[in-house]
C-alpha cells in the first residue's frame, strides 16, 4: 500500500508534471516566475491549496455529486455530476478564502510573504485540473491527498526552476521581438523536452 | 604567411562601415580571428590578462575531441565492414559510400584499419560538413543581423553534434536538428555563453523526439542497409537478447552506437586533456561518476527478477552508451552547467543518479545520458542560486559576529 502511494507521488511530481507535461496553469507559471523568491512563495501556496482542495473535492464527489452518492440521504437515483465544475471551483475559491483568513490570523509572517498569490491561485488551471484529474481517475480519499500534494509539488518544482532560468537570463541578449513572454515560452518548451526524461516510466 | 595577412588587411575596407560588404563583417572577422589572434586587445585599465581566452578554451575542447573523432572514423567503418563480411556473397553495394569505396579500390576488409577509417570517414565527414555548413549559415546570419561576432563556440557544437548521431541518419535531419540547436537552443538567447541548455544536446533531443525511427531502435547503428543490430545497452535491457560484446570491446569502443560515443577509452584521453588544461571541470566529471556508481550499487542491492538492468554493474554502465562521452564533453559545458564549485558537485551527482535511473527504470529509453544532462541544465541556475545565497548568508552572519 505504501509502495502504491510512493509511486503515485513520484508520478504526479515528475512524470505527469502539471506545468511541463500538461501545460496547466500557464498564466501563473509565466507571470509569477520572474524572481526565485516569489516563485518559491507561489509554489508553497500551490502545494498547500492542492493538498486541501483535492481531498475536499474528493469527499464532495464521492458523497454528494457522483451517481448514487446520495444513497446515504435516501436518494440513490440522484446524479448531480453535472454540477461538478461549478462546485469544484466554488470549493476552491472558498478554501482559498478560508486559508487566507486563517493564515492572516495565525501565521501572519507566511500570509505576508504569500501576499497576492493566494487569491491568484483561485483561478489557476493547475488547481482545478488537479481536482478534475482526481475525479476522472477515481482516486480514493487517501490517494487524493497524495495526488494533491504531488501535483502541487510538481508545479512548484517547475516554476522554481523556470524562475532560476529567467534570473540567469538577465545576462542573455534576447532579440528585441522575443523579449519577455516570447522567450519564456521557448524556455518552457525546452524545459518540457528535458522533462521528457521521465515520460514512459511505468509505476 | 605575410601574404595572407596583407590580403586580409587589404580586404578589410570592404567589410568596415560604409564598405560594400559591410553586412557580412562578422564573417570576415571570424575568418581573421580563426587564422590569427583576435584583433581587439584590452590596452588599459585594471583587467586580468590571461592567455586563456574563449578561443583557446574552445579550441582546447576540439583537441580533446580528436581521440573520439578518430574512434568514430575507425569504428563506424569497422562495424559496417564486419556486417558486410558476415553477409559475404549476399552483399551488394547499396549506397554511394559503398560505391565510392569500390571505386577507390579500398574494399571492405574489417581487419584493415585503413579501409575501416575510409569507410567511417565517408559517413562521418558528410555529417560533419552538413552540420558545419547549415549551422554556420545560421551563425553568420544571426551575427550579421544582430551585429555580434561569430564565436568559436560553434566549432565545438558543430563537432559534438555529428559525434552523437547514428551513422545512417539522413542529411536533411542533421540539417533540421542543428538548425533547431543553433537557433532555438542558442541564438535566441543571444549566442554563446547566454544559452541555458547545451545546444548539441538540444539538437539531438529534438531529432530524438521528432524522428525517433532514424535515431533509435536497432536499424540505425550499423551503416549497412537492412542490417539491424542492437546497441549493447539494448541487449542488456532485453531478456530475450544475449550480450554479444565483452567489457574490453565496450571500453575500447568497437561496438555499435552513435558515431563518436562508443569508446570510453577515447573519452578518457579527452578527459585527461580537459582536466590538465583546466578547461573541463574535474569536479563535474568525478561527481557524475560517483553518482552513477552510487545509484547503480543501490539498484544492484535492490535487485529484480524481471528487469535485468537492475543487475548491471557500475563497470558496465561506465562503458556502455553515451555515459563516458556525456560526462566528459557534455556535462562539463561551462555555459549550461552549474558554475558554483559546490553546485558543480550537486549537479554532477544528479546527472549520474538520473542516467542510471532512466536506463534501469524507464522502458521508453534505453539510454538516458542526453536527457539527464538536459534535465540538470534546467536546474543548474537554481542550484547556483542556492549556493550563492547560502554564501551570502554565511558571510553576513560572520560579519555580524565579528
Amino acid at each position: 500500500m505504501l509502495e502504491h502511494y510512493i509511486s503515485l507521488l513520484v508520478k504526479s511530481i515528475f512524470i505527469e508534471n502539471m506545468a511541463l507535461a500538461f501545460f496547466l496553469g500557464m498564466c501563473t507559471f509565466i507571470a509569477v516566475s520572474r524572481r526565485v523568491e516569489t516563485a518559491i512563495g507561489l509554489g508553497i501556496a500551490v502545494i498547500v491549496v492542492q493538498a486541501i482542495t483535492v481531498p475536499v473535492n474528493n469527499l464532495i464527489y464521492n458523497y454528494v455529486l457522483q451517481k448514487g452518492a446520495l444513497a446515504w440521504a435516501g436518494l440513490p437515483e440522484l446524479d448531480l455530476a453535472f454540477l461538478g465544475l461549478v462546485t469544484y471551483i466554488g470549493v476552491i475559491a472558498a478554501m482559498v478564502q478560508i486559508l487566507e483568513m486563517a493564515l492572516d490570523k495565525f501565521v501572519p509572517a507566511l500570509y505576508n510573504s504569500l501576499g497576492i498569490f493566494l487569491p491568484l491561485i483561485t483561478v489557476n488551471c493547475a488547481i482545478l485540473g488537479g481536482t478534475l484529474f482526481m475525479v476522472e481517475r477515481d482516486y480514493m480519499f487517501g490517494e487524493s491527498i497524495v495526488f494533491g500534494i504531488g501535483s502541487g509539488a510538481g508545479f512548484a518544482l517547475a516554476i522554481i526552476a523556470l524562475a532560476g532560468i529567467r534570473e540567469k537570463m538577465k545576462y542573455s541578449n534576447v532579440p528585441a521581438g522575443l523579449r519577455g513572454l516570447g522567450i519564456t515560452f521557448i524556455v518552457v518548451g525546452l524545459m518540457a523536452i528535458a522533462f521528457m526524461l521521465f515520460s514512459g516510466i511505468q509505476l | 604567411m605575410k601574404i595572407l595577412r596583407n590580403f586580409l588587411d587589404s580586404q578589410e575596407k570592404h567589410f568596415e562601415k560604409g564598405g560594400k560588404l559591410e553586412k557580412i563583417y562578422p564573417l570576415y572577422e571570424a575568418i581573421d580571428s580563426f587564422l590569427y589572434t583576435s584583433g581587439s586587445v584590452t590596452k588599459s585599465g585594471s583587467h586580468v590578462r590571461d592567455a586563456l581566452d574563449l578561443k583557446r578554451m574552445m579550441v582546447m575542447v576540439v583537441y580533446a575531441l580528436i581521440p573520439t573523432v578518430l574512434m568514430a572514423l575507425y569504428n563506424t567503418g569497422l562495424q559496417a565492414n564486419l556486417e558486410i563480411a558476415k553477409l559475404g556473397a549476399a552483399f551488394t553495394e547499396g549506397n554511394w559510400q559503398q560505391d565510392v569505396l569500390v571505386w577507390l579500390g579500398v574494399g571492405f576488409d574489417p581487419n584493415n584499419i585503413f579501409a575501416n577509417a575510409v569507410h567511417g570517414a565517408l559517413y562521418f565527414l558528410p555529417a560533419y560538413i552538413v552540420t558545419m555548413s547549415v549551422g554556420g549559415f545560421w551563425e553568420v546570419l544571426f551575427a550579421s543581423v544582430r551585429k555580434h561576432e561569430i564565436n568559436e563556440g560553434f566549432l565545438v557544437t558543430g563537432l559534438l553534434f555529428p559525434l552523437i548521431l547514428p551513422p545512417d541518419i539522413p542529411y536533411w535531419q542533421i540539417a533540421i536538428g542543428i538548425t533547431f540547436g543553433v537557433v532555438i537552443g542558442k541564438e535566441v538567447f543571444g549566442g554563446v555563453g547566454m544559452n541555458i541548455l547545451n545546444p548539441a544536446l538540444t539538437a539531438r533531443a529534438f531529432l530524438f523526439f521528432a524522428y525517433p525511427a532514424e535515431i533509435s531502435g536497432d536499424k540505425v547503428w550499423v551503416a549497412v542497409d537492412g542490417v539491424s543490430k542492437a546497441t549493447p545497452l539494448a541487449e542488456f535491457a532485453d531478456t530475450a537478447m544475449t550480450t554479444t560484446v565483452s567489457w574490453m570491446d565496450a571500453f575500447l569502443g568497437v561496438i555499435p552506437g552513435s558515431m563518436g560515443e562508443t569508446s570510453a577509452l577515447a573519452c578518457l584521453i579527452g578527459a585527461v586533456i580537459l582536466i590538465v588544461s583546466r578547461v573541463g571541470s574535474w569536479k563535474i566529471m568525478l561527481s557524475v561518476l560517483v553518482g552513477m556508481v552510487g545509484m547503480t550499487l543501490v539498484l544492484n542491492w535492490i535487485g529484480s527478477d524481471t528487469n535485468p538492468m537492475f543487475n548491471v554493474t557500475p563497470m558496465w554502465h561506465l562503458v556502455l552508451g553515451g555515459f563516458a562521452f556525456g560526462a566528459v564533453y557534455m556535462a562539463t559545458d561551462p555555459v549550461s552547467a552549474a558554475y558554483t564549485e559546490k553546485g558543480k558537485i550537486v549537479y554532477g551527482l544528479f546527472i549520474g543518479i538520473l542516467v542510471v535511473l532512466v536506463r534501469v527504470v524507464n522502458p521508453a529509453f534505453p539510454e538516458g545520458m542526453m536527457l539527464a544532462i538536459l534535465f540538470m541544465n534546467v536546474f543548474a541556475p537554481i542550484i547556483d542560486k542556492y549556493f550563492i545565497n547560502s554564501n551570502i548568508k554565511r558571510r553576513l552572519a560572520r560579519n555580524v559576529v565579528g
